[in-house]
């Protein structure tokens, strides 16, 4: 029960209007996330079956994985978080989406990008810099996709009647920031004409890049789940204050995370992303707190609902982002640089927290925005424990056999090979994990695209019986 | 927080300071970055690639070869090493007497007399023979002079430390900035799914092995978990029943069927190219490291 919201409104109608842009976001979100979590196993399979794609350029591992984490980044996650933001925005502001035929055109912009950005890596076209691999056209579709999202975000925000901020307000707004300045540095540098000398482009690339995946999804995560979390708890959020401490820290320190350790730049570098990575424990902590002490003592059954995603990825958010935070600590990174343990805890990132919270959300927006129950009840409810359980084996097996991987790079007598093979097996239970989060992915999608269909069949519907309909006696001129 | 400006400000303030630092930082410092000079030889740094190993960084980027390979050595430290080259007239078990006396006699040397001993602990003469490795240079030049007095030659060198060193031709020094002056986009990697490729063109300098390795890897190194980039040669029809030029030599059980032969596309050629352009071999004035100083 936020502060900033008054029941009494009517929210049929704030409702109403983020339906369409939602769809369209949501449906694109979980369709890239299906074909995400897919392209991502198919990659995998080189390391089980090394000659498998060895005649078929596209699906070669360089090509897939890269795909794969693109289509989850950029595919899934930021589209999903755009929509459950701009709904939250409309109802903290108690007033309809403005301009709502602006975020539907940005959603099709946006997955119209993510399409051409897909099939640029798949046919050799990225750009060679991780988690920024997709070429200018699709870079500037994504842009405009997501600038024009922001315009209707910001402007219904401006609408809103309470005039006081709620706190989801401040990370969400500041999210929308951070993506067009962060993405839009990085690909002004980057694929440019002509790109700054050597190494810079790599420093630029792994600015962005933390800002997109530690920074950015903790904003829209957070920021998501201090809307919900307070409203299924019944009971306001735990400290303003302390939460106010969580963003500011968050955005001070973070930002300076990033660079590696062992990175082949001037060292002040990464001891600057050192020191950001020790000071950003603390907005970590503190955010999850504040979490943990909104649902405390809350008797909400879970058995599968919104509120298990959402918890979940709040427990994730800790987990993961103090794993993440641990690779800049020089004497950890020594082991932990270059082993599958940074590819899992990336994918606990995507997955486990902001996944689990975008997902959680889409379940609780959707029968709302659509006026009716979802239409697989029972699927929602799967895939909740689909993803948990997934994203756990798909993660943990990777966290620990890039430690074991690591230990063994580090020991110059054991051979290369040993030290790779070593990861195989972890790589072979892991996959298994990738396979359930598919699955679970998959129960997403069939409620979206069902409830879509529906929906579309009832406009059908509705214009049929408006054309078949008899003029009414009133309106027949006697 | 309680007006929208005041988050906007306040959110530009922490991302622009990230980004004056971040990224503003290192276009200052770097940006401009000019080739640099070789330690002792004076040659320019980086080298100048050759056109087609320029265009085989581009087949390492379109391939995503940096999913799985770093080319960045990473350094734990630097090391004065003495060797010992030549005994002259002297057996081992008379140095290792020699040896002894000295770190009884020299106050010096008597700190480090459990290292020295430690390391000629096994020894039966076999040469080079490393005698001490570690921080303190003193030792070096005094226990070189020693030797040089009864007639042992010796040689003090700086070498650089670490596990990536370590293994046998990964590198000599860590790698830095200004090993990747050429580069673009920079391929630095971030997981060793395969072993780091800073140095391949020294370990594996041999176009044809390269090419033979990218067609089949697992006929070159067993257990090989590279995928095989078949897609980067051409299988065709022998003319004259000949091999041409260009066909790789392939071990039976890759080679393909009676008549044909596998020949690399330009593709494979540029990446080999630029494979082989891969080198850390070099002393920097950054990463420096020995390779003789003082041979007495």
């Amino acid at each position: 029960m936020n502060s900033a919201e008054n029941t009494s409104v009517c929210t049929g109608e704030i409702d109403a209007s983020c339906r369409v842009p939602l769809l369209a976001l949501f449906g694109g979100a979980a369709l890239w996330l299906v074909l995400g979590l897919a392209l991502g196993i198919v990659a995998m399979l080189s390391f089980h079956q090394p000659d498998m794609f060895a005649d078929c350029s596209f699906l070669t591992y360089g090509h897939a994985q890269a795909a794969a984490n693109d289509l989850l980044l950029y595919g899934f996650t930021i589209p999903a978080a755009l929509g459950v933001m701009l709904w939250i925005f409309a109802r903290l502001s108690q007033a309809p989406l403005a301009l709502p035929i602006v975020p539907v055109v940005a959603a099709h912009l946006w997955h119209a990008g993510v399409l051409v950005g897909t099939i640029s890596i798949l046919l050799g076209f990225s750009t060679g810099h991780p988690w920024l691999e997709y070429p200018r056209g699709a870079a500037v579709l994504l842009f405009a996709g997501f600038m024009l999202v922001a315009v209707s975000a910001v402007a219904t925000m401006g609408f809103r009647l309470n005039r006081e901020l709620y706190p989801s307000h401040w990370f969400l707004f500041a999210a929308l920031l951070w993506f067009v300045w962060s993405y839009g540095t990085a690909n002004l540098f980057l694929v440019c004409n002509h790109p700054p000398r050597g190494v810079v482009p790599a420093v630029i690339g792994w600015w962005s890049a933390n800002n997109l995946i530690f920074v950015w999804l903790a904003l829209a995560g957070v920021g998501i789940a201090f809307y919900f979390l307070p409203k299924i708890a019944g009971k306001p959020l735990a400290s303003s204050g302390y939460t106010l401490f969580g963003f500011l820290t968050l955005i001070f320190f973070g930002t300076w995370v990033g660079i590696p350790q062992g990175a082949p730049v001037p060292a002040w570098l990464s001891t600057v992303s050192a020191f950001g990575a020790l000071l950003s424990v603390m907005p970590v902590l503190a955010l999850g707190i504040i979490a943990r002490k909104t649902v405390w003592g809350a008797k909400v059954p879970c058995f599968g609902g919104p509120f298990c995603f959402i918890r979940f990825g709040m427990l994730s958010f800790v987990a993961a982002n103090l794993l993440y935070l641990a690779e800049f600590c020089p004497r950890y990174s020594r082991v932990l640089e270059f082993t599958w343990f940074s590819v899992g805890v990336t994918q606990w990132q995507l997955l486990g927290f902001a996944g689990m919270i975008f997902c959680g959300a889409i379940y609780e927006i959707l029968p709302r925005v659509m006026a009716k129950e979802l239409p697989f009840p029972k699927l929602a409810k799967l895939n909740f424990f689909l993803f948990a359980g997934g994203t756990l084996l798909f993660v943990i097996p990777l966290l620990i056999g890039g430690v074991e991987q690591g230990m063994k790079l580090r020991d110059a007598n054991i051979p290369f090979a040993d030290a790779s093979a070593v990861a195989l097996k972890f790589l072979r239970i892991s996959t298994t994990g990738q396979l359930l989060v598919l699955l679970g992915s998959l129960c997403l999608l069939l409620n979206i695209l069902v409830m879509t269909i529906q929906w579309k069949l009832g406009l059908v519907k509705t214009v049929i019986a408006f054309i078949k309909s008899p003029l009414k006696t009133s309106e027949v001129k006697s | 927080m309680k007006t929208g400006f005041s988050v906007f400000l306040v959110a530009c303030v922490a991302l622009g300071a990230s980004w004056l630092g971040l990224v503003y930082g290192p276009l200052k410092q770097l940006g401009g970055a000019k080739e640099t000079t070789v330690l002792q030889s004076g040659e320019k740094w980086p080298m100048q690639r050759t056109g087609e190993a320029t265009l085989g960084l581009q087949v390492y980027r379109a391939n995503g070869c940096a999913a799985c390979h770093t080319e960045q050595i990473r350094q734990t430290g630097a090391a004065n090493v003495l060797t010992v080259t030549e005994t002259g007239s002297h057996k081992a078990a008379d140095l290792k007497d020699f040896v002894a006396s000295l770190l009884g006699t020299v106050p010096e040397l008597m700190n480090f007399s459990n290292a020295i001993t430690g390391k000629l602990a096994g020894w039966n003469g076999e040469l080079p023979k490393v005698i001490y490795s570690g921080a303190d240079d003193t030792v070096v030049s005094m226990l070189g002079d020693k030797f040089k007095a009864v007639g042992v030659k010796t040689e003090a060198r700086v070498v650089a430390t670490g596990a990536d060193i370590a293994r046998m031709g990964w590198g000599t020094r860590q790698s830095v900035a200004a090993d990747y002056l050429y580069d673009s986009p920079v391929q630095l990697g971030g997981l060793r799914a395969g072993p780091d490729l800073a140095n391949i063109g020294v370990r594996a300098p041999d176009i044809n092995w390269q090419l033979q390795h990218l067609y089949a890897p697992r006929s070159l190194v067993k257990n090989s978990t590279m995928p095989a980039f078949r897609y980067l040669f051409v299988v065709q029809k022998k003319v004259g029943g000949k091999d041409s030029a260009a066909a790789l030599v392939l071990p039976k059980e890759f080679a393909p069927a009676n008549g044909f032969e596998v020949v690399p596309t330009d593709e494979a050629r540029q990446l080999a190219a630029y494979l082989v352009s891969l080198k850390n071999n070099a002393p920097l004035y950054e990463a420096p490291f020995t390779p003789i100083t003082a041979a007495k």
